[in-house]
């Protein structure tokens, strides 16, 4: 499973016609050269599911299962945007505020001034780009450094936040569109719809690649390894759906509760959107030319001040996601959403999820893993009636484990040549 | 080779503010031929290159290319007449395999999607053109490749877009003896292959290996270019180092004092005896 989730843009390293053990061989050389990817955090995945289920039983409930998503939701989309910025080597620290000022426009819109739930969602992305913008601009033309111009955002947004929900009330959401994002469920026979949807269009895909590829007389992935891929990915969603359409209420006389969360089509969609955009489009190839080598992109014919400005554009855009996602789980806006711990678990997120904090490696799909290794360690922990400031502790510690794990296999490339 | 030179320049003059780089400079360079740029430190080889490839625009002098007379006012302008540069530093992305980096900027596409199988048999048709072998595979990362790998897919880069004239900074000045050989064994295939070559090296032996012609710069000046074969190590040394060798290079100073004074005289016009 490992291999196959890593392995997707697995470039074969040989000219002979690949068979699956070369494939493997080479995956595998790869990992020992340093580039090892999402492999920490799959395995970290697995490990941490095993101890909480053995420590609390209650961990391994479909009800458990479905709160991990909506919990991990808010996190993970605003990883999902900072995905972009870390490809440049730059960071965003206020994308957790941002996502606060966003939610708390979207409250307004919706709340104080009432008007219709889209004008609200489009106001508060709209919101997220400006932010986004002037972050961008900042860094880009400027000339500041990354860091301290999200420093400053960070504490002005926070500022920003209090302003516009009126010195620590909260803003209820009353929209019921808006509630239903993080709070209500696909009906079971969607949930395989969009499943099968997905794995037919991903098998459509792959198979489609391998047709031209092979087609052309050029090196394509071995068909076993191509199938293989296609059907884990039917097997884990096939599970997961399988699981969430199990019935999750205490007292289904009261009321029914199964079915895919909303979030996760939400998550689900803008995950093959961007990994789109980053894999298949020349703009993604720009963002990790200047991520790789500034100098080299900018000689290649690269506007670098655009692709700079833009990837804090998205970054902001996916924070205000992000904050519309919290503030519908939270069913208010309060001075404190996108605050404390969100914008750790973002940053958290990327890195667990193996993109580098030195620019130029990660995917979308690092910030969705990292986001369930997050949401995993929050939730069990929470279970075991750790107290949040224990929370806090390992939370930071696997960070700096996630952020050392890169580092060194920085350093072990380098070794290799790798790099 | 009597036949119109592919790029000729002539009385290039540049300066920057009071101090003037270039005086009166003249250039050929053939297609099919290997013109080797040589010049101590400081003799403006640089600054020549950069002015061909229109990052500098110059203070007088023209441009003629295939006997017509152009203007280079930007990159752009080179680029399009086939003027490709290969930098010494390579100005490769690590993080990017052989494929995307050789058509990094200039991606094909297929509407809005990157046409990958394209891209990877024009870069596999243009490496094959070279006679390279060298590499594995196409998608490895540029970050697991030699210095000459690079090197040649630097090369290979500039030589995908149809280019005319190919300029290179010191391609051997980082590399080993045998990748070294590699390299220059690449840049002869590139002039027989019919393209322009202009090659700046320090290195005599590489310069002699491969080279038709050598284009001596002395402060600013260029005081010869002759072909390879009628002239010999020591000769161009002293080219080099002194601005005149024998009856090449500069006329001797008619004042007595100063023979090799670091401001020639403005009225003697040595230029380049083709």
């Amino acid at each position: 499973m490992s291999t196959t989730v890593v392995t997707k843009e697995g470039p074969a390293a040989v000219t002979a016609a690949p068979t699956v053990g070369s494939h493997v061989r080479s995956y595998w050389s790869r990992v020992r050269g340093g580039d090892i990817g999402a492999l920490p955090a799959v395995l970290g995945l697995v490990v941490l599911c095993t101890v909480f289920s053995i420590m609390r039983p209650s961990f391994l409930t479909a009800g458990n299962f479905a709160n991990l998503f909506t919990q991990g939701a808010a996190v993970t989309l605003i990883a999902m945007g900072l995905v972009f910025v870390l490809l440049l080597g730059e960071i965003d620290l206020s994308a957790g505020f941002a996502s606060g000022v966003c939610a708390a426009i979207l409250a307004n819109v919706a709340t104080v001034l009432g008007y219709p739930w889209y004008v609200a969602v489009l106001a508060a992305l709209a919101t997220g780009v400006l932010i986004g913008t002037v972050l961008g601009f900042l860094v880009a033309k400027i000339g500041i450094p990354s860091f301290v111009v999200t420093l400053a955002g960070f504490l002005a947004f926070q500022g920003v936040v209090l302003v516009l929900i009126d010195q620590g009330s909260n803003i209820a959401i009353r929209d019921s569109v808006l509630l239903a994002i993080a709070n209500r469920n696909l009906p079971p026979a969607l949930g395989w719809a969009l499943a099968g949807v997905t794995v037919a269009g991903y098998a459509a895909v792959q198979l489609n690649r391998y047709r031209t590829r092979s087609a052309r007389g050029l090196v394509a992935d071995p068909m076993a390894v191509v199938l293989a891929r296609i059907g884990a990915l039917a097997l884990i969603l096939g599970v997961a759906v399988y699981i969430l359409n199990l019935e999750r209420s205490r007292n289904v006389l009261v009321t029914s509760l199964k079915g895919v969360p909303i979030v996760v089509p939400i998550i689900a969609v803008l995950l093959i959107a961007w990994t789109f955009v980053l894999q298949r489009t020349s703009y993604g190839r720009h963002v990790y030319a200047v991520g790789g080598n500034r100098e080299a992109a900018r000689r290649a014919g690269i506007n670098v001040d655009r692709i700079r400005i833009s990837v804090f554009m998205i970054c902001s855009a996916m924070a205000a996601v992000g904050g519309i996602v919290a503030a519908s789980r939270g069913n208010s806006v309060d001075p404190n959403t996108g605050g404390s711990n969100v914008l750790l678990y973002a940053v958290g997120a990327a890195v667990i999820g193996g993109t580098s904090l030195f620019g130029g490696k990660g995917r979308v799909l690092d910030a969705v893993l990292g986001g369930a290794v997050v949401a995993v360690i929050d939730n069990g922990m929470g279970l075991m009636e750790y107290s949040s400031g224990t929370k806090y502790v390992v939370t930071g510690v696997v960070l700096l484990l996630a952020a050392s794990v890169d580092a060194l296999s920085r350093r072990r490339a380098a070794a290799t040549g790798n790099r | 080779m009597s036949a119109t030179p592919l790029l000729e320049l002539r009385g290039i003059d540049k300066s920057f503010g009071p101090v003037q780089v270039l005086r009166d400079v003249a250039l050929s360079a053939h297609a099919g031929e290997v013109t080797a740029l040589v010049g101590d430190n400081g003799a403006g080889k640089s600054t020549l290159v950069k002015c061909i490839s229109g990052i500098y625009t110059t203070d007088a002098g023209e441009f003629l290319f295939e006997g017509r007379p152009v203007t280079i006012n930007s990159p752009r302008d080179a680029a399009g007449l086939g003027i490709e540069v290969v930098y010494q530093d390579l100005a490769l992305c690590d993080n990017l395999d052989i494929v995307q980096n050789m058509f990094l900027g200039r991606e094909k596409r297929s509407g809005l999607v990157l046409d990958e199988p394209t891209m990877e048999q024009m870069a596999a048709e243009t490496l094959a053109g070279l006679s390279v072998r060298t590499v594995k595979s196409l998608r490895q990362h540029v970050s697991s490749l030699s210095g000459g790998q690079r090197q040649t897919v630097a090369i290979a880069k500039a030589v995908l877009w149809n280019s005319r004239l190919v300029i290179l900074d010191e391609p051997t000045a980082a590399l080993g003896v045998a990748q070294t050989a590699q390299v220059l064994e690449l840049v002869r295939r590139l002039a027989d292959n019919g393209l322009a070559v202009v090659l700046i090296s320090h290195n005599m032996n590489d310069v002699f290996a491969v080279s038709d012609r050598i284009a001596a710069l002395y402060l600013g000046q260029m005081v010869a270019q002759v072909k390879t074969t009628d002239i010999t190590h020591a000769q161009v040394v002293e080219l080099i180092t002194a601005g005149r060798s024998g009856n090449l290079g500069l006329t001797p100073d008619p004042a007595p004092a100063d023979g090799t004074g670091a401001q020639p005289a403005e009225a003697q016009n040595p230029g380049a005896d083709r």
